[in-house]
């Protein structure tokens, strides 16, 4: 009966140890993660499903507000550019939309200010697991988009930033679902001030319904494309074509 | 003695006596193992994830300038949790600990305890969120199933002459001196098999679903309230992290019992539905 025992145990912790080499394993097949990736488009097509594309994400009363918003990812965009626009305080920064538009837009941060504002507090979802509660002012991404006028073509929105990681620069993408969402902004307040330059300054993207990651900061130029195929690694961003995290992000 | 000897049947040459009988149902089954495969994924890919900040609050909202209730990290004096406020060391185990390598990592849970084995949140949230969808919807199927076949309410359900406190208190002598029914009473779930196996499937798996969703930002615009019965998305966070741990703690108690029930019996039964019954004083036949 211990013998039985003991070599149950020994077979089980023999077991545990292949198993594990075995995950690892199955883990490095670009096959097998092409299988478990595919949950990501399941997972994505269930919850356009049972929320209207319209749908809110929760936003919150002023009281809700984390007392300190962290800010994660680039703190100081380090090239020579962006250093002089932060020295004559984004003065001659311009926001480029662009791509398969029908009128390109060269805006100034006033030019920004100036058009209608949504104010939100919403709560910020970072991948690894914390949140904060902040609030956000900024003008709809779908003014900026009307304003354009995107092509029949257009499937996708890039957003290119002026921070690099190591020699690219950041980059993300929405489709148009997101891209024309009520609470998509592109935000040049925080808390009631300008946006500070941890946080994304001049101006970042808030798409509420997706993590952290998906909100670029530092954004300085939107692409109409009709695939992400072309640009950079591209999978549709910086994360996800460096560390192979999902395009979609709604979980 | 004399006489049990005598009426063994002499073609029997197992040192088991007795007879096989069916005891449970092809779709029991498939869920049981489907199930065990998805939550060893689930637990240890979800490991991983709390690894990328380890650390739980309650609460909307929850971030490193909050006070949480629980963390797992490392300092000058090795790894260490934090649990509301008291340090207990855990060097060498959770904080800090050596790979088989001999290299230390400071990660709050160790290489053997998560998938991927090395850090890695996006392999570990693939693993997870792939394994989520095979969790969800076989508990889904089988409660449907275990509805129509009457499984729920002829097996799990427990009567209210099971739960009277006597009963129930009998239940617990009997499991504390490992006592066991071997002949057809082992053919029902007693009392506290009952509890326990209603609790997993009605109460912890659906938590850990719901407050799994609760988690996600999509959700949170497509079914506002469900984040908000866990009181907030930091909440959901920990109340997931702690239906993870009582899920660990059932199977590691269901595998003892297995264990000492007889455990080729046991799996045999789940594997092939049959299982060896000793016929007892006061069974029929």
């Amino acid at each position: 009966m211990i013998s039985r025992r003991k070599m149950l145990a020994s077979l089980g912790a023999g077991a545990g140890g292949l198993v594990l080499s075995g995950c690892d394993r199955l883990d490095g097949s670009e096959t097998f993660r092409g299988v478990l990736r595919s949950s990501e488009g399941l997972t994505m097509r269930a919850q356009r499903l049972i929320s209207d594309r319209t749908a809110l994400a929760r936003e919150f009363s002023p009281s809700d507000m984390s007392p300190v918003f962290r800010s994660n990812g680039t703190a100081m965009p380090g090239t020579s550019a962006y250093q002089a626009h932060l020295a004559s305080g984004f003065r001659d920064w311009r926001l480029r939309v662009d791509g398969l538009v029908r009128r390109p837009l060269s805006l100034s941060l006033q030019q920004i200010r100036a058009m209608p504002v949504r104010t939100q507090i919403t709560r910020h979802d970072c991948v690894e697991g914390w949140s904060a509660i902040g609030k956000w002012h900024g003008v709809p991404l779908k003014l900026l988009l009307d304003a354009a006028g995107l092509r029949q073509e257009a499937r996708y929105l890039v957003f290119h930033c002026a921070d690099l990681y190591g020699t690219n620069p950041y980059y993300e993408s929405i489709d148009l679902i997101d891209g024309f969402h009520p609470q998509t902004i592109l935000a040049w307040g925080m808390n009631d001030a300008m946006l500070p330059v941890p946080n994304g300054a001049p101006l970042r993207l808030r798409v509420e319904r997706q993590l952290g990651y998906k909100h670029a900061k530092y954004v300085e130029r939107v692409e109409a494309v009709a695939t992400l195929a072309g640009i950079q690694g591209g999978k549709g961003g910086l994360w996800e074509d460096n560390s192979d995290y999902e395009w979609y992000a709604g979980i | 003695m004399a006489a049990t000897t005598l009426t063994a049947p002499v073609a029997d040459p197992a040192p088991e006596r007795g007879r096989l009988v069916k005891r449970h149902r092809i779709a029991t089954r498939i869920w049981h193992w489907v199930s065990a495969l998805a939550v060893f994924v689930l637990l240890m890919s979800g490991l991983m994830i709390f690894n990328a900040h380890p650390a739980l609050y309650w609460g909307k909202y929850g971030a490193n300038a909050d006070t949480p209730w629980l963390m797992i990290n490392s300092d000058a004096n090795g790894g260490f949790v934090r649990l509301a406020g008291y340090r207990i060391p855990t060097d060498g185990v959770l904080g800090r600990w050596a790979d088989g390598d001999g290299n230390m990592h400071t990660n709050a849970f160790p290489g053997w305890a998560t998938i991927p084995s090395y850090y890695s949140l996006s392999g570990g949230r693939r693993w997870h969120f792939a394994f989520a969808w095979v969790l969800s919807l076989s508990l889904i199927a089988f409660l449907l199933t275990s509805l129509f076949n009457r499984h729920i309410k002829r097996d799990l359900a427990p009567t209210l002459e099971e739960l009277k406190p006597a009963h129930i208190g009998q239940d617990i002598a009997d499991h504390a001196r490992l006592r066991f029914p071997k002949g057809e009473a082992a053919l029902r779930y007693n009392i506290l098999q009952k509890l326990s196996y209603v609790g997993v499937i009605f109460v912890l798996l659906p938590v850990m679903i719901l407050t799994g969703l609760a988690m996600s930002p999509a959700m949170n615009a497509a079914w506002p309230w469900l984040t908000e019965i866990f009181a907030g998305r930091a909440s959901a966070r920990s109340i997931h992290f702690i239906a993870a741990a009582l899920l660990a703690l059932f199977i590691l108690v269901h595998l003892i019992m297995v264990v000492l029930a007889g455990p080729f019996n046991e799996i045999r039964s789940m594997i092939t539905g049959r299982f060896r019954i000793v016929p007892q004083p006061g069974d029929k036949a």
